[in-house]
């Protein structure tokens, strides 16, 4: 009844292909920016913004980069989580070595840094294609972390590799709470995914797509193969690193490089494919999922089946369940929960006249 | 010389265990299209559960723990167990699953390496156990005396294995009614359902194959490293292999074995030093992606044509 675009006219190309084209999506977009960027900062407790808000928000931006490249651009990749480590080590060099620094353009210098060498990486997808690919991405998974923990100068020296990051001061002010640090997040995080959107929405997500659904009849009808494919590998590995400055900064404070393993970035495509592969939105649901699923079989575990099983059974109920939902969700819903929310928006127009 | 000879023969021989991981992707990959990412966890699985009923058998059945009753017994439950496994996963991931794109089971397989893991040890426990098969490690006599180059007999044993099991798969593959139908499922799942092959029965066969080749190659890694969860690592070691050999041909994974094992070992000893060593966990990686842009489709594998 509510929710309805009849007696919305669009008069003009640009009104027509705008990223809200019906009014209460434009509202409840605004609704939900004032949600999250006021009220939940106001009233949500500090456990919940350090160990839930601030990480959903930060593996949605990574998820997004991930979502970019085997979404959009159809190259899939085990290696997201080392192109954080990238963006988390270079934020910190950035700003431990060169004098008066402002975050926000380390944040840019970091992106920067992973965006090339994910470029390096994505120099191979020209020639291999597929699984293939898959696991020469596992290349850099792996290359990137040994680099980071055999050469001391990229953690300062530090004798395990471990590095905690500096304070983040943008125009003197430092944003040191739990709430000052979401809201940094928040806004960071708001702008790229709007940028990652727009950019989708445009020819260059139109090229991705092209490419993903077939290289060869892409490259037929004049798209430049080499040029979409290094551009989505920058893109993705933008967002990636930009994700994990963040996750060092804002999140956990101190980062080694052996904690952006190869399940971090298992955990990223399983956001994607939970949340909805080729879908922004779906990052966000996928990220938020996947943060708060352990924390809820935690807590729902023992009520069930009591203490008198330990935390090792906990765990490994969790390993089933977890793997369980991955299965359920390809078979069920290959197109994740963005498709659900989809769907359920087609529903709410008709609602509650079946015609 | 004889060091060059020594660490080249070492890494040959451990290019064998990592051959018979490889093995059982490229069966399944071969007969199902399905890269089954989840091998690992079921090498993990199979040494669990072997090591598991080895360990308990002996009380239920009021036999001596080292008699060879209880090995076979071990043995035989736990490739019971891996068919039933196969099955399982037959039944409930890839049937629901059949025309999905190839990236799609693929994830799926990831889903189930963490069932897999999660399984394992929450059935067995999580403790690092020991496996003993009876060979101990340690350099053959002859060669060391004669040579002064040290192999390990259990490495021998180990290339011996994988060797028979291949030469037993590639009889089952040559000349057996059900191997023809492997090949044939492999080429075109369409083809060989509308001449009358039943599909899921020849998946369940691939998978209950795969098992076996799991088992062995668990029940070898375990001998060596003992049975841990770090032995689903060893999986991830198998990727390079793979592509190196390409992901349909089973000689293919012997060979890419043998290329991967030989290279890392002497990468880690010859330039190792001179970057801090440590590069055995990238270096097949990296080698089998220089490797890629020479040769898209690995040494053996097929052909890809790209058709609009």
């Amino acid at each position: 009844m509510l929710y309805r675009e009849a007696g919305q006219f669009k008069a003009s190309y640009a009104e027509d292909s705008q990223i809200f084209p019906i009014r209460q999506d434009k509202i409840g977009f605004w609704v939900l920016m004032l949600v999250f960027g006021v009220a939940v900062p106001l009233l949500a407790n500090q456990y919940w913004l350090k160990a839930i808000l601030i990480p959903v928000l930060i593996f949605s931006l990574a998820a997004i980069g991930l979502n970019i490249l085997t979404g959009y651009a159809g190259q899939l990749s085990l290696g997201s989580a080392a192109f954080m480590a990238v963006g988390a080590f270079a934020a910190y060099n950035f700003i431990l070595r060169i004098e008066g620094m402002p975050f926000l353009v380390a944040l840019v210098l970091a992106g920067g840094t992973a965006a090339l060498v994910g470029i390096l990486f994505g120099l191979p997808s020209l020639r291999i294609k597929g699984f293939y690919l898959a696991v020469a991405t596992l290349a850099a998974q792996f290359f990137i972390v040994w680099a980071l923990v055999k050469f001391p100068w990229f953690s300062n020296n530090s004798s395990s590799g471990v590095v905690t990051a500096q304070d983040v001061t943008i125009l003197g002010y430092t944003f040191a709470t739990p709430e000052a640090k979401y809201i940094l997040t928040f806004l960071i995080v708001a702008f790229m995914a709007l940028l990652a959107k727009n950019m989708v929405r445009s020819s260059t997500g139109r090229a991705w797509m092209a490419v993903r659904d077939m290289d060869v009849a892409a490259q037929v009808i004049g798209f430049r193969l080499m040029r979409t494919k290094l551009l989505a590998f920058a893109v993705s590995s933008f967002y990636c690193g930009v994700a994990g400055a963040l996750y060092a900064y804002t999140y956990i404070g101190t980062v080694e490089p052996e904690g952006f393993n190869l399940d971090l970035s298992f955990k990223i495509l399983f956001m994607i494919i939970i949340g909805g592969v080729g879908s922004i939105m779906g990052s966000f649901l996928g990220a938020a999922f996947i943060v708060l699923l352990p924390i809820f079989l935690d807590n729902v575990i023992p009520m069930i089946f009591g203490d008198a099983l330990g935390a090792g059974f906990v765990s490994n109920f969790q390993l089933i369940v977890f793997g369980g939902l991955i299965i359920f969700f390809l078979i069920v819903e290959p197109h994740g929960l963005a498709r659900l929310w989809q769907i359920a928006k087609e529903k709410l127009r008709l609602w509650p006249f079946p015609h | 010389m004889q060091f060059f000879i020594e660490v080249l023969v070492g890494g040959l021989l451990s290019g064998v265990m990592y051959a018979l991981v490889a093995l059982g992707f490229v069966l399944i990959y071969k007969a199902s299209g399905v890269f089954n990412f989840a091998q690992g966890a079921m090498v993990f699985f199979a040494a669990l559960t072997f090591v598991g009923f080895q360990e308990v058998l002996p009380g239920w059945l009021g036999l001596e723990a080292d008699s060879g009753v209880v090995f076979w017994l071990a043995f035989l439950l736990a490739f019971a167990a891996m068919v039933v496994l196969g099955i399982a996963t037959e039944r409930i991931v890839l049937r629901p699953l059949v025309n999905q794109p190839h990236i799609t089971l693929f994830m799926a397989t990831i889903g189930l390496t963490y069932v897999v893991e999660g399984l394992a040890q929450m059935t067995w426990g999580a403790n690092v156990r020991g496996l003993d098969l009876g060979i101990v490690d340690e350099p053959i006599a002859w060669l060391m005396d004669n040579y002064e180059i040290g192999v390990s007999k259990f490495d021998l044993f180990a290339a011996g294995v994988a060797a028979s099991l291949v030469a037993l798969l590639a009889l089952l593959f040559q000349y057996t009614k059900v191997g023809r139908a492997l090949r044939a499922v492999a080429d075109d799942h369409q083809a060989a359902l509308s001449i009358g092959i039943p599909l899921q029965t020849i998946w369940r066969v691939v998978w209950a194959v795969a098992g076996f080749v799991a088992l062995v190659a668990g029940m070898i890694w375990g001998a060596r490293n003992g049975v841990q969860f770090a032995l689903t690592f060893t999986a991830l070691k198998a990727l390079p292999v793979l592509i190196l050999g390409g992901f349909t041909s089973v000689p293919g994974a012997i060979v890419g074995g043998l290329i991967i094992g030989a290279s890392e070992k002497l990468a880690e000893v010859y330039v190792g030093p001179f970057v801090g060593g440590g590069i055995e966990g990238w270096f097949p990686y990296m080698l089998a992606l220089a490797f890629l842009l020479v040769r898209p489709e690995g040494l053996f594998g097929e052909k890809h044509i790209d058709r609009v």
